[in-house]
């Protein structure tokens, strides 16, 4: 299967099956509707009247190229990964998110989890039952050493000391169990002084700041519970943070909206304070509401994240260390095709665990109790529901199977595909789009930045 | 020297799949409301 598209300028042909992304001309972007699975070394002869335009001895000269590709197994590779569809469904727990507070010091509009309380009642998670996550995630992680664990909210930074002694406990565990914690955290800022940013900065391997840019555009959606933007309080102890962090991973993630098509400003604005790891996330939220993205706002999302892309080239190529997390791919180091299968394996490898110590697939699944899967606190856990969600891989859902994006998005969010459709497995197409999109730009930047080498 | 066709990536997917499948690499949060991870961007740990 091939994907062929054109953009700033760039002719670009994806085999998908062998990953291999070509680069090519006007020529050789046409001539290659005439290669296939079965091609020869022989320019088929229909090939010669469609390019009139071009030379014979042009036309042959491009197909024995694209011959050269197929015969180094990077043109029209077969597809034979769906033998491994199954190899997971008696995978072990790696990864688990720690609703640590259903609680929040902001109220921000667009928020999916009901401004912290997640549609239940607001409350934080007591010192015990992140304890017995701890031990459900070393229990039942068997054979594997890397461990991911995230503190989620609600706002994380309202429960704090639980996430200190969450830390503590875990890294006690560590050399008895053979693992090695990777914690991350994701806050709004307003809480951050000193000791925790040192504490952020020495313990989370990765952190998120949520900042949606622009004060105007944070200030609009982004209100604390009295209505009141938070900008200008959670500016400078986001930059603190950063400037104490060295090389450790961060993201300052911002939140596009119908309000802020023009979201590149916002990308700029945030590089423009000290932040080059950014992420700028469509808004997800109840299509009726004013800021929720339409299907017909599709071309003009395209046309900025086009937009940014180009600005990113720009900048790169002038030396500027900026990094957007959705136009990053690697082309050459990347996941193995098995990992590509299946996205973030929720309920299956990672789940969700909230303050009660109830676990379901993931975050976006809390509060709806027919996804219950169990409780850490007596340990209980529906093996028949995690066989379900294992069995969530691209192969598994009839829409990926024709996708040529599959081996990158690897069939989305399976919450996001609940929500949308009421079924895991049939993906939610405004989402598919605006992958597609990225994908198709991450691709371009790659030749864009190949070029300059 | 190709003229036509340049060819970004040497990494076979297919070969990948010979020795991939060791599972230790990170969760991958495919929603928007949290990171909306690509896979592609993640980093094998092999």
């Amino acid at each position: 299967m091939l994907h062929k598209y054109s953009l700033n300028g760039y002719y670009i042909v994806l085999d998908v099956y062998s990953g291999a992304v070509h680069v090519t001309d006007d020529l050789g972007y046409r001539l290659v509707d005439f290669t296939s699975e079965n091609m020869t070394e022989r320019t088929p002869s229909e090939a010669y009247d469609a390019l009139n335009d071009y030379s014979r001895a042009d036309i042959d000269e491009a197909y024995a190229e694209w011959y050269e590709a197929f015969e180094r197994g990077q043109l029209h590779a077969a597809d034979d990964y769906e033998q491994f569809a199954g190899r997971m469904i008696n995978a072990s727990l790696k990864s688990m998110c720690l609703n640590i507070s259903h609680d929040c010091n902001l109220a921000c509009e667009y928020c999916f989890a009901s401004k912290g309380g997640f549609g239940g009642e607001r409350c934080l998670m007591s010192e015990e039952v992140a304890r017995k996550a701890i031990d459900f995630l070393i229990d039942k992680s068997v054979g594997r050493r890397n461990l991911e664990v995230d503190f989620f909210g609600g706002e994380p930074l309202l429960n704090f000391e639980v996430v200190k002694k969450t830390v503590a406990y875990a890294r006690s565990r560590e050399k008895e169990a053979d693992k090695n914690f990777r914690f991350t955290i994701t806050t709004n800022g307003l809480l951050l002084d000193d000791d925790k940013i040192d504490f952020i900065n020495r313990e989370m391997h990765n952190c998120v700041l949520s900042i949606d840019g622009r004060p105007e555009v944070n200030d609009r959606l982004r209100k604390d519970w009295g209505g009141k933007g938070c900008h200008d309080r959670i500016l400078p102890p986001f930059q603190k943070l950063v400037a104490q962090r060295g090389d450790k991973d961060y993201y300052a993630r911002a939140t596009y909206t119908r309000y802020n098509f023009d979201f590149t400003n916002d990308i700029l604005y945030l590089y423009g304070k000290g932040f080059d790891q950014l992420s700028e996330e469509p808004v997800v939220s109840d299509p009726k509401l004013d800021f929720s993205i339409q299907e017909e706002d599709l071309p003009r999302i395209f046309e900025e994240y086009e937009r940014l892309a180009k600005t990113l080239i720009e900048m790169k190529k002038a030396g500027e260390k900026i990094n957007f997390f959705h136009f990053m791919i690697d082309l050459s180091q990347g996941p193995c095709a098995i990992r590509r299968l299946r996205g973030c394996s929720c309920g299956n490898e990672y789940v969700a665990v909230t303050p009660r110590g109830d676990i379901f697939p993931c975050h976006q699944f809390v509060g709806h109790d027919e996804w219950k899967m169990g409780s850490v606190l007596d340990g209980s856990y529906d093996v028949e529901m995690k066989k379900k969600f294992a069995c969530t891989t691209v192969y598994h859902k009839a829409k990926c199977r024709d996708c040529w994006a599959r081996f990158y998005c690897s069939g989305g969010c399976n919450a996001g595909n609940f929500e949308k459709n009421g079924n895991i497995l049939e993906p939610y197409s405004l989402y598919c789009e605006m992958e597609k999109k990225r994908l198709e730009c991450a691709i371009m930047m790659q030749a864009a930045l190949a070029d300059e080498d | 020297m190709k003229k036509h066709v340049k060819t970004l990536n040497k990494a076979n997917l297919k070969e990948s799949a010979v020795k991939g499948g060791c599972g230790e690499c990170q969760a991958s949060c495919q929603s928007a409301c949290k990171t909306s991870c690509t896979v592609a961007n993640q980093k094998c740990e092999k």
